[in-house]
């Protein structure tokens, strides 16, 4: 048990260390960029025709912007200290409210995406690893190759087109019901499954090629027992690592998929931040990033842990 | 647990909804997003959703109708306006709209609305009036008042600091649920002043990429869809279940000057950079809409102000190149030209809120290299063409201004063309017989002075040209035919959801 926990404890330690880092550096970032905050938080707030340097200058007396930098950081910290992330400097709610709706959804999304990708991708790689060189190994590599080439931009239109305008199965745009996450989840799982195949492909094929399966086989073990017994369970261990780092690719895909479908999220909100420089929904999004990634990386150590006990002993 | 929960309320959510009362609801999709529940932030999309209303609005052909107040009055002096509220008006809270309550949400609006920018007094309330004063004659003030700047929310509306944390308005609608930045659903409220609706329920999406909205419209699932972008209109005109509106807003995209710099302090200089500008062009292949050409700073739409027979603005790169070369410009060995030795090396700011302004520009560099003129070209942030207008280091802005924000474009124009040029107009450049007009025309005068007034000024801004019109602005639009016809209100104040009648 000690053997778990220990990974977690580093965890723990390493979400705090994210949490300020991500806190400094975002902020840091923020004002290291060219331009006037107060210029473009009321740009954010009042769109082109409303917005005039008077206007900034309100923004700029109401928010301080104008008190020296490690005045506004020592804020943060402060309120950050009492878990609270402050209010957004566009719309003036709460971050931690924003964020439980953006986080939230992007979650959902996330969830689907994964989900999808796996439904599509695991069996895909699996069968190509089996047949490996072979016809259907040819046909996944090709697949894989071209839905990881194609932009999410492109993807997410296409599938809009053949679903929602010629089939009429599936919304278009918005959020709030199973449906709506079909497509975004679809298009994100595209390019995920494009990756994960190609491990699951590799993994399979080396683990079938391994002595011990060589000895399943020839103890007289069924092929369908050598697969789920030896094969599957020695090739997840690489399949399950990779999923963890898709994180990097979901964020990333998420920016795009979250404007194409009108869909809320954490990474069309950081992007909104960022360009409206609005430092407490950059900071609070980051942290919820962060923390996400910390969190992921613990369960893919646990799920490793379990799937190789080696691993702990070691 | 809690996301479990949250699965059955998803699922609940995806159940269809509304057709017991009304059928279904009227989708609009838009790219605006809704910034904040400040009428200051997006009070435009909760004035345009019939959530809530001003004292005084603007019918489709430009002219001031009552709202919330039922009328208005102002004194003999010209300096007290006195305006009669509605008795039978209710908040979405059921309490009722008093003198008071008005006063109060106006006198809060001031701070960051355009109240904020009317020589105003006071506002207070008088039995059943809101009496406003201000310290000159103001004529345009009712127009003021139509801005969703200045929206009326009940008292309940406010924390305890002052800060809008719900929009409780008085329109025909009102907020059943709001998930900002994206979506806003609203229902009728029966308490309206007004005739009931015959639209039970809508809602309002923001699709921040133009290609889904019009995929949207395609496929049915908006109802109508706004900001519609040039390429995909072709396309949806040939959908038969959808009809597309073209409809000119007081909106005019320009080439913000700076008159101070040594590239355009020359009014010849600024005349062949107009010279150069084929307006046909971009009209008819960036913007698919040949009328758009801008031949003078107001569209035809705008009755009050385009002057239909001033010499238009034209295209005519070899006498823009005589212009300069009597400025004093002479091409250099690479045929950019040059002036005491400076290069006629100039950037164009521009900003992706309307996403056809970085093609315009680029359009702009190919054109001024035409007449010898190198131009960069740099899509930034909106607000960096107010921040380069007061730090002094902007050449030019293409912008797309809007001359109905104050529903007379007087407002704009007074804020835009003053003794100090404005942040989306002139820079560095003023004229003392236009700011007189424009004064004059802000104290009030009779009709037909008040023609002439604007024809001078009007005529000034054509001559001088302290900023390039390029094209005017259609408004695309797409309706789906079950909502029956669809009224586009030019003024962008209103979705006419209140007076829709769905066919199915």
């Amino acid at each position: 048990m000690a053997g778990i926990l220990r990974p977690l404890a580093g965890r723990a330690v390493q979400a705090l260390t994210v949490a300020l880092l991500v806190g400094l550096v975002s902020f840091a970032l923020m004002h290291a960029l060219p331009g006037d905050p107060a210029m473009r938080i009321a740009a954010s707030r009042y769109g082109p025709d409303l917005m005039t340097a008077e206007a900034a200058e309100r923004v700029r007396a109401e928010l301080g912007l104008d008190r020296p930098m490690p005045v506004q950081l020592a804020e943060w910290v402060g309120r950050l200290a009492t878990f609270d992330l402050g209010r957004s400097l566009v719309t003036g709610a709460p971050v931690a409210e924003e964020l439980e709706i953006q986080l939230g959804a992007s979650l959902w999304l996330a969830g689907a995406a994964l989900a999808l990708s796996m439904a599509l991708g695991l069996p895909a790689g699996l069968l190509a690893g089996m047949r490996a060189g072979r016809l259907p190994d040819h046909l996944a590599l090709a697949a894989a190759v071209l839905l990881r080439a194609l932009p999410v931009f492109v993807t997410g239109l296409v599938l809009i087109i053949v679903f929602a305008v010629w089939l009429g199965w599936l919304p278009a745009a918005g959020f709030g019901g199973w449906r709506d996450l079909l497509l975004p989840g679809l298009t994100l799982a595209f390019g995920l499954a494009a990756l994960s195949s190609r491990v699951t492909r590799d993994a399979t094929a080396a683990v079938l090629a391994a002595p011990y399966v060589a000895f399943a086989r020839t103890k007289g073990l069924p092929e369908r027992l050598v697969v789920l017994r030896h094969g599957v369970r020695n090739a997840a261990i690489p399949v399950v690592a990779v999923l963890g780092l898709q994180l990097v690719y979901l964020v990333e895909g998420m920016v795009v998929v979250e404007s194409l479908f009108a869909y809320p999220g954490i990474g069309h909100a950081l992007v909104h931040a960022i360009i409206a420089r609005d430092v407490p929904m950059v900071q609070g999004t980051a942290l919820a990033m962060g923390l996400t990634f910390v969190l992921v990386n613990a369960v893919v150590d646990l799920l490793c842990a379990a799937l190789d006990p080696r691993q702990v002993a070691r | 647990m809690r996301f479990l929960m949250a699965l059955c309320l998803l699922l609940l959510a995806a159940a269809p909804a509304g057709a017991a009362d009304g059928g279904r609801p009227v989708r609009v999709v838009a790219p605006w997003e809704i910034t904040g529940v400040d009428p200051a932030r997006a009070g435009y999309i909760f004035g345009r959703m019939g959530v809530a209303e001003t004292l005084v609005t603007v019918d489709t052909a430009g002219h001031l109708v009552p709202a919330l107040a039922q009328r208005w009055s102002q004194s003999d002096d010209r300096l007290t306006w006195r305006f009669a509220l509605r008795p039978e008006a209710r908040f979405h809270d059921g309490t009722a709209v008093t003198a008071g309550a008005v006063a109060a949400a106006l006198e809060r609006s001031r701070a960051a609305g355009v109240l904020g920018r009317a020589p105003l007094e006071s506002i207070a309330a008088d039995g059943d009036d809101v009496v406003i004063r201000t310290r000159t004659p103001f004529a345009p003030l009712p127009a003021f008042l139509a801005n969703h700047t200045a929206m009326v929310l009940a008292p309940a509306a406010y924390d305890a600091e002052g800060r809008v944390n719900a929009v409780i308005g008085t329109g025909p609608f009102r907020v059943s649920s709001l998930t900002p930045p994206l979506r806003l659903e609203v229902e009728r409220f029966d308490g309206w002043w007004g005739p009931a609706p015959a639209v039970a329920r809508a809602s309002y999406l923001a699709v921040p990429q133009g290609e889904t909205r019009a995929l949207m419209a395609e496929s049915g699932e908006a109802d109508l869809a706004f900001g519609l972008l040039p390429v995909t209109v072709d396309r949806l005109r040939r959908n038969p279940r959808v009809a597309v509106h073209a409809v000119p807003v007081p909106r005019t995209r320009l080439l913000k000057v700076n008159a101070g710099a040594p590239f355009f302090d020359d009014v010849r200089e600024r005349r062949a950079l107009s010279l150069a500008i084929d307006r046909a062009g971009i009209a008819a292949a960036i913007l698919r809409s040949p009328g758009s050409a801008a031949g003078q700073l107001m569209s035809p739409g705008q009755a009050a102000w385009h002057v239909a027979d001033l010499t238009p603005l034209r295209h005519d790169p070899e006498e823009a190149k005589r212009l300069l070369a009597e400025a004093g410009w002479r091409p250099g060995a690479d045929g950019i030209l040059e002036q005491d030795g400076r290069p006629f090396r100039v950037q164009v700011r521009t900003y992706s809120n309307w996403p056809e302004l970085p093609a315009i520009a680029t359009v702009l560099q190919a054109q001024f290299r035409a007449v010898g003129i190198d131009l960069t070209v740099s899509v930034a942030n909106s607000s960096d063409i107010p921040a380069g207008h007061r730090d002094g280091s902007l050449h030019l802005g293409l912008v797309a201004r809007n001359f109905s924000l104050v529903p007379d474009p007087l407002g704009t124009l007074m804020e835009d063309y003053g003794p100090e040029g404005g942040d989306w107009g002139a820079m560095n450049w003023s004229s003392p017989e236009l700011t007189d007009i424009l004064a004059t025309l802000g104290a009030g005068v009779d009709d037909a002075e008040a023609a002439a007034l604007r024809r001078r000024a009007m005529t000034i801004l054509q001559d001088a040209l302290p900023v390039i019109p390029v094209a005017w602005f259609d408004l695309m639009v797409a309706a789906n035919e079950r909502l029956g016809p669809v009224t586009v209100d030019p003024f962008e104040i209103s979705y006419g959801l209140a007076t829709l009648k769905p066919v199915r």
